[in-house]
């Protein structure tokens, strides 16, 4: 049944969007970089250069994929929700949901396999950034120490201690993705048309970054529980000594909201009288 | 043998206030052919998803060979094939990889050969390979029939599968569906909201009227030729009418008036009526054969006969 559901992913033209923008995306500033990356760090690291002197080659990949990823910090969830916010509810706007539940499967298995078949997509375009961001960078930039600029300090990671860290950082992000997919999944339950469980996936992830980004007090208690707080944890693998407590704090986070998300669409899913 | 496929039990659903289905029961027994008729909001539809599992029913039970249908035997539907309404599928897919797909889905290994066999019956061999959006809607209708068929189920339902095809797709779906039961087999629900629909194909008949059975039964018993009304319009002429009372006709006589005879007869009379009424200087104007049943039926589109029992 997963593969039938890949099937059905990987067979819509549009699912290729995805990754052509996520290509698009990493390209352009792979190119802005290569044109004008020097100006760049010249202006990025001016108040640290008269301090410190920085010899070496700093404009490198891993550079160029740490800015690669923090933009894209919302477009992926977007691009995760576009596949699972459609799962279920762009199955009853096309009026093939009823077919597929007149077959002798539970209801149970078909979100599971739905919630899969969205992981595995996010998986797959994960891999592809990897590629587009981390792989092309090395290659036209070439490999380097990697400086993180942080807001308050700044860290300098050897050049051979860091493509673990990316590797472990996507690890992180496929996990974030899962929260994304479940998510829209769930809203994706309560919808007969696809453009509303994506726009409120979004809006839901949009709005509680904001809380979670804030340093106010008032959201100072609750940022801890929100999901999108710990969504960026694949952050702290850049920091040295990387914060494994907390990391691990963030990834149980996200995978309480993920099994969260999936039971209410299961439940919901099993009482739900299909009218499309 | 006359074995048990679906039954189902005192189904009511209601969406809101508005009751869909109330206290519904019947049975479909297998070989025969069971037309399910109602207006358009009868609970024709709302009563086939229950069936399919596709909605719950507020009270009642659905039966599959003798087992509770529920989400915990979902299984139970590989002896049911279904089209719900329209034969919506994946329109950028084509005919053989939608067919396929649920070939996967149904239970059962299926071999591409079984595949093309139900290609065939439907008769969209040679087409399997385009896209689904470029078919007609006829074409789509008979795909979603090959995927209903595709594990070889006992009872095919059909809701309302003509809607939206010209003249010539419903000929070929009539001829389909009696194919499908007299060749194959297949026990057969099929729903419309047209009376001759259902008398071309079924061998039994339901009529639903706002969620309650009020008729059920043989179609052949339920439109015997004696119930055939036929409405003869002529030019007025009283001393025809008096010879015709006296006549070897005066028997089926059911009422005149002005310009109109009403006759309870078999159809196969209508040429010898005719015939003595000309030959009794009479001109006749119109001929119009009814069945009582489909008065009736044409009746509940305006009135209010909702009350089980009133036929």
């Amino acid at each position: 049944m997963l593969r039938l559901e890949l099937f059905k992913i990987f067979k819509r033209p549009r699912t290729y969007i995805s990754f052509g923008i996520v290509a698009a995306i990493a390209l352009v500033i792979e190119l802005a970089m290569y044109a004008d990356g020097k100006n760049f760090i010249n202006f990025a690291l001016q108040g640290i250069n008269e301090q410190f002197d920085l010899r070496g080659n700093i404009l490198n990949g891993y550079l160029i994929t740490y800015i690669i990823l923090q933009t894209l910090l919302v477009q992926i969830p977007l691009l995760v929700a576009l596949v699972a916010g459609d799962a279920i509810a762009g199955e009853a706007s096309m009026g093939t949901l009823r077919l597929l539940l007149t077959k002798p499967q539970s209801r149970s298995k078909v979100i599971i396999v739905k919630f899969v078949a969205s992981l595995c997509y996010a998986l797959l375009l994960l891999l592809w950034l990897a590629i587009v961001a981390l792989g092309l960078s090395v290659l036209i930039f070439g490999a380097g120490d990697m400086i993180n600029l942080k807001s308050d300090a700044m860290v300098i990671i050897l050049k051979d201690d860091v493509l673990w860290r990316y590797i472990a950082a996507f690890a992180f992000a496929a996990l974030a993705m899962a929260t994304v997919a479940a998510l829209a999944l769930l809203l994706s339950c309560f919808a007969d048309n696809s453009i509303g469980p994506i726009v409120g996936t979004m809006g839901i992830i949009i709005v509680l970054m904001i809380f979670s980004t804030l340093d106010l007090p008032i959201f100072s208690v609750i940022k801890q529980y929100l999901f999108t707080t710990h969504m960026v944890g694949w952050k702290a693998f850049f920091d040295d000594p990387v914060p494994y407590k907390a990391v691990g704090t963030s990834a149980m986070v996200l995978l309480v909201y993920t099994f969260l998300f999936l039971g209410a669409s299961i439940v919901w899913f099993n009482k739900k009288d299909i009218q499309s | 043998m006359t074995t048990e496929i679906i039954e189902a039990r005192r189904l009511t659903k209601s969406f809101g206030s508005f009751k869909a289905v109330d206290d519904l029961s019947f049975t479909i027994n297998n070989g025969e052919v069971y037309g399910f008729l109602g207006q358009n909001g009868a609970g024709k539809s709302t009563t086939m998803r229950m069936l399919l599992g596709l909605i719950y029913p507020d009270n009642g039970t659905v039966y599959i060979r003798g087992r509770e249908f529920n989400n915990r035997t979902r299984h139970l539907l590989a002896y049911i094939g279904a089209v719900i309404e329209r034969p919506d599928l994946y329109l950028y897919l084509t005919g053989w990889e939608n067919l396929k797909l649920f070939a996967h889905l149904s239970g059962k290994e299926i071999t591409s050969a079984r595949m093309h066999e139900v290609l065939d019956i439907v008769g969209l061999s040679g087409r399997e390979k385009d896209k689904v959006k470029g078919y007609s809607q006829g074409m789509k209708q008979r795909l979603g029939i090959a995927i209903a068929l595709i594990h070889d189920p006992e009872l095919l339902i059909l809701d309302e599968p003509t809607n939206g095809l010209d003249p010539q797709g419903i000929a070929e779906m009539r001829f389909l569906i009696n194919r499908l039961s007299k060749e194959l087999g297949k026990t057969i629900m099929i729903s419309s909201h047209l009376l001759h629909e259902i008398e071309q194909v079924a061998t039994n008949m339901i009529i639903l009227h706002k969620g309650r059975k009020i008729v059920e039964g043989k179609v052949a018993d339920l439109l015997s030729p004696a119930d055939t009304s036929v409405k003869i319009r002529l030019t007025p002429d009283e001393a025809v009418i008096t010879k015709l009372k006296d006549s070897e006709w005066k028997g089926q006589i059911s009422s005149t008036q002005v310009g109109q005879i009403t006759f309870k007869t078999d159809p196969k009379n209508v040429p010898a009526i005719n015939s003595w009424l000309v030959n009794h200087g009479a001109e006749v104007l119109q001929i119009n054969v009814t069945h009582s049943l489909e008065d009736y039926f044409l009746s509940l589109t305006s009135e209010d006969h909702a009350a089980a029992g009133t036929i």
